[in-house]
């Protein structure tokens, strides 16, 4: 059983490295591209444990300690 | 009780010893090493939360740091009234654990930031700042790479209106919001702060302006 969770700004909060990579894969003839952000990759891997109970760990662990509410948002998938 | 003052020592802090040397040798004040692994606080009447990259800045800055053992004593002791100064990672330590509202993000334009930089005293209804007056320029340096604050409009608003806003700077170095360099929470005993007043305690090192934080904190303990 493995977590995958994914962490990225919220909307509107300054992502500068977003940004200037944004601007370097136009600058480098990449078209249609609107905007890019650069977030975080986490993975948990479990042991012995139900995806109920796996997602309710990673949950937790996102509220705790993982992500920064004030800032950041996040999205994750379990997979047995 | 005679003052003695804590300075909390994480893995990675780096500003430990300026800040010990200033209290000790600029103000005479008895001052004591604490590693984060301790629990208790009682015995000192301020804490200085130094900066630095406590555990190497992982995950976030300060977010790691803010479960160390000894921060369940900051807040607690948080609450009795006890001064508490963060400085640089020390602000960030502040913001993770809750003590004070908001985040600090990127600097606007990415770069680690290493220069001194004029502040503007913006409320003196902390007790890091009852000695200064509103409009007084401070000069000290910042060093840091996420110093950018950051919070929501309406806990801006509330900072504005409270008068929670300690110092701003001058020319914003990193994207803050209203120019934020220094937020106090309620009650006026924490400060957090991105420049380093540890370093502009003497005249020879550029700057003497760091003193002025450190005396009004003094006082008032």
């Amino acid at each position: 059983m493995k977590a995958k969770i994914y962490i990225k700004y919220k909307d509107g909060i300054l992502d500068p490295q977003g940004k200037v990579t944004s601007n370097a894969l136009k600058s480098i003839g990449v078209k249609g591209i609107d905007s890019l952000t650069i977030g975080k990759y986490i993975e948990i891997d479990f042991k012995n444990i139900s995806k109920e109970e796996a997602d309710e760990i990673t949950n937790d662990s996102c509220k705790k300690l993982l992500v920064n509410p004030n800032t950041q948002t996040y999205t994750y998938k379990i997979i047995s | 009780m005679k003052t003695k003052i804590a300075v909390i020592v994480f893995p990675g802090s780096n500003c430990d010893h300026d800040a010990y040397y200033v209290l000790k040798e600029i103000f005479g004040v008895d001052v004591n090493f604490v590693w984060h692994k301790e629990t208790s606080l009682q015995n000192y009447n301020a804490i200085l939360i130094p900066g630095g990259f406590s555990y190497g800045d992982y995950l976030r800055t300060g977010a790691i740091a803010r479960f160390s053992p000894i921060m369940d004593s900051v807040i607690r002791d948080s609450r009795k009234g006890k001064p508490i100064i963060g400085i640089c990672n020390g602000f960030q330590i502040l913001l993770e654990c809750g003590l004070l509202p908001g985040a600090l993000i990127n600097n606007k334009e990415i770069k680690f930031l290493s220069k001194n930089v004029m502040l503007r005293v913006a409320s003196n209804e902390s007790i890091f700042s009852n000695k200064l007056n509103i409009d007084q320029q401070l000069k000290m340096p910042i060093a840091h790479r996420q110093g950018n604050y950051i919070a929501d409009e309406d806990v801006i608003k509330r900072l504005i209106d409270d008068g929670r806003i300690v110092f701003k700077y001058k020319n914003n170095p990193n994207g803050s919001m209203v120019d934020i360099a220094g937020i106090c929470n309620k009650d006026g005993n924490i400060l957090g702060m991105m420049p380093h007043p540890e370093r502009a305690c003497e005249a020879i090192l550029g700057s003497a302006d760091g003193k002025m934080i450190f005396e009004s904190m003094l006082a008032n303990i």
